[in-house]
């Protein structure tokens, strides 16, 4: 798969949300007595009956160790987990397989790249650049990294519409910007970064490019060879899939030439007390029995996305986002944060007067699931000067309704503090 | 909606708007509050004579729950001994988490009592109790004779996402 977009059904034949909502039991289910509108989709998304099925079918069917056993389960579960990995390959646009690592989620994605790459690759008077708008998962394993090796934390600041000031990364990137990690969409503003444009100057200076790709894979079209990312970090539960189940792709020849990160079974090729060599890309970062039913999981997910087509879901969000952000833009107390050009279904605002914490219960009651917080990013609120925004978040399955919904609620906001 | 009135009344949300007590107090002795989960932050700051809380203030920013609640507490508190304070907190807290025994009513209270309604609010405990609690690490700051300005270690420290 070349280009997504353009493998994806039409986009003329427009996403029935309605129809998929069936997909998903827990949308049948009701809060406080009222039915669940759940706008908290970049905190997690909910999960379609496939997965469900997958994960049941693993566990009830072929639940086994894998990369182990003679038996027949074994291989059965060896080769689904395998089967998974070439689907994550293909969703992703990743030449090989074997540049696709299971782990944890984002999180654990970017760390194993801190501490495998990092203490291998970057040293004193070395620099990281990451951008004001990172989550703490792209911050704080870089700020340890900096610190264990004597390295530099540089960060590319944004502007007050949450874009990030392209115009400075030419300063910033140096001869010693060993690596540039980046979000791809950003969590708590939405904001769609041109993450090519910052890969392709990366590469220039001789660094590698990091991209947080958890808010991006639910929502655009993702090639990872197309962008030339040499690191790319995904969690599954924020794409339909199951939670504890995350992806690390990397280029072949970077991960080759990194040393593994944890020790363990799995991920040796002979161990004496006196000597162990290791295995093989990706066995060599996957130490321990894994997250088989995870994986599976998120084969499943993927596959139901496609099913539907990324162009679609695309489509579809961006007429939620431009009517959420026309409806929700007539109430006089709403304020957005992040206003980029470029955005993904994510709407962070602040209602005047009222605290998102007090808006987020008021919503809760007439059954509106937002998140309200400072969404894992605090220096994003230090830019605002402020400690906290109302996030509702937008996944495939939400409706023009839902946002009425929410906006009905926030009116109820401004009765209880009137 | 009627839960909703419980745990928002007037007597909370204009305390919340316009918070009581609040300000330095230059010399006093201080301690930092912070609720991660909403970004809440509480500096209570106060001044102990002779084992009675002689004047007591706070600054910070937060929601409606934990500004009325560190604006009725420093209402509630002037003029109490350590013990009182020590007993008010453990009734207060006992009341928002519903563990009370029920046999006691809410009349030792007093006005505070009008923060029963967060006990249907369980995520919203943090938010009543925080200025309580970095009090209590103000006061024990003092009783141990540190310098002015000791910071103390608030208890709520939880995490998200």
């Amino acid at each position: 798969m070349t280009d997504a977009l353009e493998s994806s059904p039409p986009l003329d034949l427009p996403l029935d949300a309605h129809a998929l909502r069936a997909d998903f039991p827990v949308l049948a289910r009701t809060v406080h007595d009222r039915p669940l509108v759940y706008l908290d989709n970049a905190a997690t998304t909910q999960k379609p009956q496939v997965v469900l099925d997958a994960l049941d079918r693993y566990y009830g069917e072929y639940n086994s160790n894998v990369h182990r056993g003679v038996h027949r389960l074994s291989q059965e579960a060896t080769e689904a987990f395998e089967a998974a990995r070439i689907t994550v390959q293909r969703f992703l646009g990743a030449a090989a397989s074997h540049e696709i690592v299971f782990t944890r989620g984002t999180t654990e994605s970017v760390n194993l790249v801190a501490n495998a790459w990092g203490r291998a690759n970057v040293g004193a008077g070395d620099e990281i650049l990451v951008t004001e708008m990172e989550h703490h998962s792209n911050i704080v394993p870089w700020q340890m990294l900096c610190e264990a090796v004597g390295a530099t934390l540089k960060v590319l600041p944004m502007d007050d519409r949450g874009e990030l000031r392209m115009e400075r990364l030419d300063d910033l990137l140096t001869e010693r910007t060993r690596l540039v990690a980046v979000v791809h969409v950003s969590n708590a503003l939405g904001t769609w970064n041109p993450v090519e444009t910052i890969i392709g100057r990366a590469h220039a200076v001789g660094a590698l490019v990091l991209v947080d790709g958890a808010q991006s894979i639910p929502h655009l079209p993702v090639d990872v060879q197309r962008l030339d990312a040499d690191f790319y970090a995904l969690s599954g539960h924020k794409a339909y899939g199951p939670m504890g189940i995350g992806v690390l792709y990397g280029k072949a020849a970077v991960l080759d030439a990194m040393p593994p990160w944890q020790g363990g079974g799995d991920m040796i090729r002979m161990v004496t007390f006196e000597k162990t060599t290791y295995g093989e890309l990706p066995c060599k970062f996957e130490a321990g029995t894994p997250d088989v039913a995870g994986a599976i999981g998120l084969a499943a997910a993927f596959d139901y996305v496609e099913g539907i087509g990324r162009g679609r879901i695309a489509a579809h969000e961006a007429d939620l986002l431009e009517y959420g952000t026309r409806v929700l833009g007539e109430i006089p107390e709403v304020r957005f944060i992040g206003t980029a050009d470029r955005k993904a279904a994510v709407l962070s605002l602040l209602f005047e007067g009222v605290h998102p914490h007090d808006v987020g219960t008021i919503l809760d009651r007439e059954g509106v699931a937002v998140r309200t917080g400072h969404h894992c990013a605090y220096p994003v609120m230090q830019h605002f000067g402020i400690p906290a925004t109302t996030r509702a978040s937008l996944a495939l399955y939400n409706t023009r309704e839902d946002l009425d919904a929410l906006v009905r609620a926030l009116t109820r906001v401004r009765e209880v503090f009137a | 909606m009627s839960d909703l009135r419980d745990l928002y009344q007037e007597v909370i949300l204009d305390h919340g708007k316009n918070p009581r007590n609040f300000g330095k107090i230059e010399g006093a002795r201080s301690a930092h509050g912070h609720n991660p989960l909403c970004g809440d932050l509480v500096t209570i700051y106060v001044t102990v004579q002779d084992g009675v809380i002689e004047d007591i203030r706070f600054e910070g920013s937060g929601c409606a729950i934990s500004t009325a609640s560190a604006s009725m507490m420093t209402q509630a508190l002037k003029g109490r001994t350590r013990e009182e304070v020590d007993r008010l907190f453990e009734r207060f807290h006992e009341m928002v988490t519903g563990r009370a025994d029920g046999t006691q009513g809410t009349d030792d209270l007093g006005k505070l009592a009008v923060f029963e309604g967060v006990v249907e609010f369980p995520l919203r405990v943090k938010c009543a109790t925080l200025s309580w609690h970095t009090l209590k690490a103000a006061l024990e700051a003092s009783s141990e004779a540190a310098g002015p300005e000791q910071p103390g270690t608030p208890e709520p420290q939880v995490t998200t996402e």
